[in-house]
């Protein structure tokens, strides 16, 4: 396994030799959890690039002939008459909404993660660990049991409706469950530490003798926040924006159990080209499609996560 | 304190405060408040919801009294014992297929130079990771649809390799992580004096290792335990697990059951957590 077994008499030849041998023991211990990752996860993608691009089934599934059908579907719809082409007007009032909920998501989890963050940051030695503690397991428990809090939170004969009518705020309950307001509760909800983590770790290395600095210098704490705060820990908010914003977009469970069947985001509308819609090609296209949005969000977040470390 | 760090007499460092009150650059008005808010609703839902699995009533909002018929309820639904034992069963099989694959190929990139393909091997590892789990979801359900019907093939297999692919990069994490940090001398000291490789890896490394696989093992078990939406695609009929029955129920009226079975996933994942934090804590 090590390079150092190699005899330091060996001529170079045998060195290299022993390299090569090396790497290939390095690739043949690697290989069990890349083909179980080929045929379960990555590979799989790849058929899904090959079924896009085929006409779907009567019955679902696809027929074996080339169609750019599928992609076409995913922005625009053919008149089922003349055959003339319009804006999926449909698709894209689903797409505003995954992008819009997903935005309002992640300024939300913002505006309560960064101060979350701070004060966790801000504890005494011996009692950040547990505040840290108290904030993760959240994050690692049931996600679908998550949602299931909210919705009882908010039915209309859930708790809050219940204490409002008590106090005689409301005479009737209002309506939460399946709204927009509830897919956007949820998912801020549910995805709140994934902001609190990374900003945590930004504000964690922050020098604070920067801060009574500025104080020093009459900076009032508003200034001295947006001023020299805000840009030290920019990497860490920016890292936790995208990383609550790439699962709110992709988000299925949240939307489906609070936004009900009216209210569908990009996730829902994937799943429905497998379900009653039955056209495996669109539902391959927009896989993709929002596969490739994830990716573009993760090159900002690696590139703001690159520069958090040469700053630091 | 700026002011206070320099060599200074109590007098002089008073008069270098030159505003009153000492100040706090890590306080911040209104922060504090919000953290608190943000504690309370994080886990006021989650309070709720298990309070009311022990309510005596049917209905979910108005408490009738201390009763455990819907934990009663729960264990004696068929369905329920059927999914949660295929529940565990999944992720007892896919957290220890992907901790040993695992552990291999993070014996494999870690402690070496850069080799080919190491950068490619990470990729990979990590690609489960980087895709939206619908999306992965969907794939998978269009070549196990077609795998299915080529084989005739029926059983938890295509569950089992599913979660498996996806508890890799979890279970590979914790493991890397704490092979970074050996110390490798040990494993050095062991072979300067005539261990085997053999006796290398089982005396001295393995055991250094262990915490790191224990957490890594425990992070797998979690994430297949709490995984709905791939499952939901792939399963066959009859092959429920308890999330993916739990969404199936929310579609009919919702009962306290859901509230008993809910209490118990989250305090089998808060153990598993708290264990799993436990053991990476294990790293000096």
């Amino acid at each position: 396994m090590s390079d150092a077994t190699a005899s330091p008499t060996a001529p170079g030849e045998l060195e290299a030799e022993a390299l090569r041998q090396d790497h290939r023991t390095r690739w043949l211990m690697s290989l069990p959890a890349i083909a179980i990752i080929l045929c379960a996860a990555a590979g799989p993608l790849m058929v899904m690039v090959v079924y896009s691009f085929l006409a779907p089934g009567d019955y679902g599934n696809v027929k074996w002939e080339f169609s750019t059908e599928g992609w076409v579907s995913v922005l625009l719809q053919r008149d089922i008459f003349d055959g003339t082409l319009a804006w999926a007007d449909a698709h894209l009032s689903i797409f505003w909404r995954s992008l819009s909920l997903s935005l309002i998501t992640t300024v939300v989890t913002l505006l309560i993660g960064v101060p979350t963050a701070w004060f966790i940051a801000t504890r005494p030695d011996g009692k950040r660990e547990f505040w840290l503690f108290l904030i993760t397991v959240p994050f690692w428990t049931n996600l679908l049991v998550r949602t299931i809090a909210i919705q009882e939170l908010i039915r209309a004969e859930g708790v809050i409706n219940l204490i409002l009518l008590k106090i005689g705020l409301i005479q009737e309950p209002i309506q939460m469950m399946f709204t927009n307001f509830a897919i956007g509760f949820g998912m801020s909800y549910v995805y709140l530490p994934l902001m609190v983590l990374p900003v945590y770790a930004a504000v964690e290395k922050l020098d604070f003798r920067l801060v009574e600095a500025a104080h020093d210098l009459y900076a009032s704490r508003w200034k001295a926040f947006r001023l020299i705060i805000l840009p030290l820990i920019k990497p860490g908010v920016i890292a936790g924006s995208i990383l609550v914003f790439i699962p709110s977009l992709g988000a299925y469970v949240t939307p489906r159990v609070l936004g009900g069947g009216k209210n569908l985001m990009f996730g829902n509308l994937i799943e429905l080209q497998f379900g009653q819609g039955r056209n495996w090609p669109l539902g391959a296209a927009l896989s993709l499609t929002l596969m490739v949005a994830v990716m573009i969000a993760l090159i900002f977040y690696v590139r703001a996560t690159s520069r958090e470390t040469h700053n630091g | 304190m700026a002011e206070t760090s320099l060599p200074a007499t109590p007098e002089s460092a008073a008069a270098a405060a030159p505003r009153g009150r000492a100040y706090n650059a890590r306080t911040l008005p209104g922060f504090a408040t919000v953290a608190i808010c943000a504690f309370v609703i994080i886990y006021a839902p989650i309070i709720i919801l298990v309070v009311f699995s022990f309510n005596a009533g049917t209905t979910l909002a108005i408490w009738e009294g201390f009763s455990l018929r819907w934990y009663a309820q729960a264990a004696a639904n068929e369905q329920v014992q059927g999914a949660a034992i295929r529940s565990l069963y999944l992720a007892g099989s896919a957290a220890t297929i992907a901790t040993v694959a695992a552990t291999m190929a993070a014996l494999a990139t870690t402690r070496t130079r850069r080799f080919p393909g190491r950068t490619m091997i990470y990729a990979l590892i990590n690609q489960p990771l980087m895709v939206p789990e619908i999306v992965t979801a969907v794939a998978l359900l269009i070549v196990f649809a077609w795998v299915k019907v080529a084989t005739g093939h029926n059983s938890m297999i295509y569950l089992i390799a599913a979660h498996t692919a996806f508890c890799i990069p979890f279970a590979y994490l914790p493991i890397r992580a704490r092979l970074e940090t050996m110390d490798m001398t040990l494993e050095v000291a062991a072979s300067d004096l005539y261990a085997s490789k053999k006796q290398v890896f089982t005396k001295i490394t393995l055991p250094l290792l262990m915490p790191g696989i224990i957490a890594g093992y425990m992070l797998a078990f979690v994430i297949s335990l709490d995984d709905v939406v791939i499952t939901e695609f792939v399963k066959s009929a009859g092959q429920d697990t308890l999330p993916t029955y739990m969404l199936g129920q929310l579609r009919r009226v919702v009962t306290p059951e859901v509230n008993a079975i809910s209490t118990v996933i989250l305090l089998a994942g808060a153990i598993l957590v708290s264990l799993f934090f436990w053991f990476s804590r294990g790293r000096e």
